[in-house]
């Protein structure tokens, strides 16, 4: 068990770019191995991936799971902070294994759940190696610009065509918007996420 | 009490199905994690098969080859470190001055600024510490331009010194966690230490900052890692290509036509080694670190 749990992790520890040009060849539409896989599936035309509008979020998205250990690592230490004795109340009230993970696991794990979707929001809006890397730079934001975020612009913007003062009311706009999520999401924070002292 | 017998003798005749049900479910879960090592290792695993290939092998094969088997020239290494046009070996080393140099300005500048938070009595010392705190408010990319441009003016642009300096004048989120921490050392060392005629700063030095270290240890880690991996600033702040740092040289020089793929992925696992390294020694410090050193006090 601990050595998956070293080998789920090991993609976190590593940096943006090299992972972005690792994964740049495993998309390549008809040479890499991910296309590879989809052919013998039997997938007649397989996606091109970057270099397609359509498929080149999902592409990063996929890329995205790849390092999901991170996240993991947080589910783990919640599940380890739900008391044991809950379980077994449970039990000893007829409860299966799918009833204690629906009205056990998942409410006491629900903070946790609220937490990851808080900060993966904010890992979101920042996105801008990963992006930049994956279309290459120059064509700012990829196929039919899929994949222009806002950091990437921002940066665009800012250092190369030299408006700082639009590129800082852009970081300014990008933060209320932000903000603005976040207070949404903490509005249905109630609705959601269960707290035990309630 | 009858119940109880029909039902233990139910539980015994069920007992087979309810070992094998068990272990099909055990076989299940280690099917599942199986799988999901393969999708972690095999890219990686790739990379590696790809950088130990010869310049006239393909690099991408059908089907693809996912751990080396018939190729194995290490020299792909050297060349990539050596490559006169794009030598990694020289932004390895970049990186890893500012990982030194970044890893000791935080450890000292935080744990200084960390120690009278966490111990002294002085004026004001509650509204400084929010003001401490209060910074980890403001967003990141905000400061993004008109810190830019100060370090521009102050001529600084071209150099390292925008990527190590603030290092040196400390971090909220570190100082925050060191003093967490040594506001859980027993303040009777520091009162024995001062019925000695220790002075504060001996204090410091020889009670307070060798108890410190397991949380120096996770700062300094997360500042390694940082530095290692970071590519914005470097973005940013170099122009010349001879202090590129290895996360820059590699978004940069992928882009170079005919760039030699098992040279790019030599370069690549140079690039993500010493994070690797890092991971395997110091593990448990750095899955659930923070939580670990985080919660005394």
């Amino acid at each position: 068990m601990h050595l998956f749990r070293t080998i789920l992790y090991i993609p976190t520890v590593l940096s943006g770019v090299a992972v972005a040009i690792l994964w740049l060849n495993l998309f390549n539409p008809d040479l890499g191995a991910i296309n590879y896989f989809l052919f013998k599936l039997g997938v007649e035309n397989p996606p091109y991936w970057l270099q397609s509008p359509r498929w080149a979020m999902p592409a990063m998205v996929i890329m995205g799971l790849w390092g999901m250990g991170g996240n993991a690592i947080i589910y783990l230490a919640g599940l380890q902070n739900i008391p044991p004795h809950l379980y077994e109340a449970a039990s000893l009230d007829g409860a299966g294994t799918w009833q204690r993970f629906r009205y056990v696991t998942l409410p006491l794990l629900s903070p946790t759940m609220f937490f990851l979707v808080i900060t993966g929001a904010i890992g979101a809006f920042q996105q801008f190696g990963v992006p930049f890397v994956l279309t290459g730079g120059s064509n700012l934001g990829g196929p039919a610009n899929a994949l222009l975020f806002y950091m990437v612009y921002l940066y665009h913007v800012g250092f190369v065509r030299g408006l700082m003062g639009y590129a800082t009311a852009l970081a300014w706009v990008l933060t209320l918007v932000g903000l603005a999520t976040v207070y949404v999401l903490f509005r249905f924070e109630s609705l959601l996420v269960f707290y035990e002292q309630r | 009490m009858a119940r109880v017998v029909v039902r233990s003798g139910r539980a015994r005749r069920g007992g087979r199905w309810a070992l094998a049900r068990r272990l099909a479910g055990k076989a299940l879960v280690y099917l599942l994690l199986l799988g999901l090592s393969l999708f972690i290792l095999m890219p990686i695993g790739w990379m590696l098969t790809a950088a130990l290939k010869p310049d006239t092998a393909p690099i991408f094969t059908f089907p693809p080859e996912w751990f080396p088997t018939k190729h194995w020239r290490w020299q792909t290494f050297a060349d990539a470190l050596l490559d006169p046009a794009q030598p990694f070996i020289r932004y390895a080393a970049n990186s890893m001055l500012l990982v030194a140099l970044n890893v000791f300005g935080a450890v000292l500048s935080n744990s200084l600024v960390a120690y009278p938070f966490a111990r002294l009595r002085f004026r004001d010392k509650e509204a400084l510490f929010t003001v401490v705190i209060g910074t980890m408010l403001l967003p990141g990319p905000v400061l993004l331009i008109p810190q830019f441009l100060i370090f521009y003016r102050l001529g600084w642009y071209g150099t390292y010194l925008p990527m190590v300096v603030p290092s040196y004048t400390g971090a909220a989120f570190f100082i925050f966690l060191l003093r967490q921490y040594m506001r859980s050392i027993p303040i009777d060392l520091d009162e024995a230490a001062r019925i000695d005629g220790a002075s504060y700063w001996v204090t410091f030095w020889r009670i307070i900052l060798p108890l410190t270290a397991p949380a120096l240890t996770v700062v300094a880690l997360y500042v390694f890692l940082g530095t290692w991996n970071d590519f914005f600033e470097a973005l940013i702040y170099l122009d010349d290509q001879r202090k590129f740092t290895i996360a820059l040289a590699l978004a940069t020089f992928i882009r170079r036509v005919g760039a030699r793929w098992n040279e790019m992925m030599a370069a690549n696992l140079v690039a993500i080694l010493p994070a690797l390294v890092l991971y395997f020694s110091a593990q448990n410090k750095l899955i659930g670190g923070i939580a670990s050193v985080g919660i005394k006090g």
